[in-house]
């Protein structure tokens, strides 16, 4: 069977149509993670964010947020989806990841730069996600997050 | 993405040489067993010098790094020896930031690291 294509709905706005909202749903398959970034990242290329910031902190934040929603949030689970919004502002990004999960709490995720988690192989998501964007949250629940890359 | 699998000689012949494995595009949580595959493979054939190389590699998420910390002990429990090479700043950063640097050798380009063993 062919998996689903991803699928972006782009809203734009003013005569020049510059983009400035980017919703996808993804299957809950961590093989679209790469897929799905791709998309979004080439989509933004009207953010007010550096060739670099684009191409490493916005993709990695993603594909983290992407597969932490997919493995954690959905479990895996194929009848579920994650969706993803961005938000294209004058002087930010806005990426909010949301899955159908019961949520977490990020307060009880472990150091992982600690002697005794150096060398797990899993752990470091949260971590590198706070410090590849300028702002992380969750709503109460846990299972939406909001990433805020602010121009530069 | 995709990755390249090569061996350079120069480390000794057959299973002495070092085998150079290029990621190309990213390493992350959607490609990351392939890796591993690659890498276990060439173990199982019985090489124990092994060099990643991220001259062509934009980004590296958590599982990305992880499968990196999961080879590194393996090929340590088999006698062998892990290095990396070819980071970008922003990649280098990553490894820092994680703490990641102290467990590795990281060499500037992959021809130094493989003069290095």
């Amino acid at each position: 069977m062919t998996p689903p294509q991803l699928r972006l709905d782009v809203r734009r706005t003013g005569r020049e149509g510059r983009i400035v909202e980017i919703a996808l749903a993804v299957p809950s398959d961590l093989g679209y993670v790469g897929e799905a970034v791709e998309l979004v990242a080439t989509q933004c290329r009207d953010a007010p964010l550096s060739p670099r910031r684009l191409r490493f902190n916005l993709r990695t934040a993603l594909a983290e947020a992407l597969a932490n929603a997919i493995a954690y949030g959905n479990r895996h689970d194929a009848a579920k989806l994650v969706r993803v919004r961005v938000e294209v502002l004058a002087d930010a990004v806005r990426i909010h990841v949301t899955d159908d999960g019961d949520g977490f709490d990020p307060a009880r995720v472990p150091d992982p730069t600690v002697p005794e988690n150096l060398e797990r192989e899993n752990g470091r998501g949260l971590f590198v996600l706070r410090h590849l964007v300028d702002s992380v949250s969750f709503n109460d629940k846990g299972n939406d997050l909001c990433l805020i890359l602010r121009a530069g | 993405m995709s990755f390249s699998v090569k061996k350079d000689q120069r480390g000794g012949t057959g299973a002495g040489g070092v085998v150079v494995v290029g990621v190309d595009g990213q390493l992350i949580v959607g490609n990351r067993q392939e890796l591993k595959q690659k890498v276990l493979d060439a173990l199982e054939s019985g090489a124990k010098k092994f060099v990643i190389d991220f001259t062509r590699t934009g980004y590296i998420d958590s599982s990305g790094l992880g499968v990196l910390v999961s080879l590194s002990k393996k090929i340590r429990e088999q006698g062998g020896d892990l290095r990396l090479a070819g980071l970008n700043e922003d990649l280098q950063t990553l490894f820092e930031l994680t703490k990641l640097d102290t467990l590795f050798s990281i060499l500037k380009t992959p021809e130094e690291a493989v003069a290095a063993f």
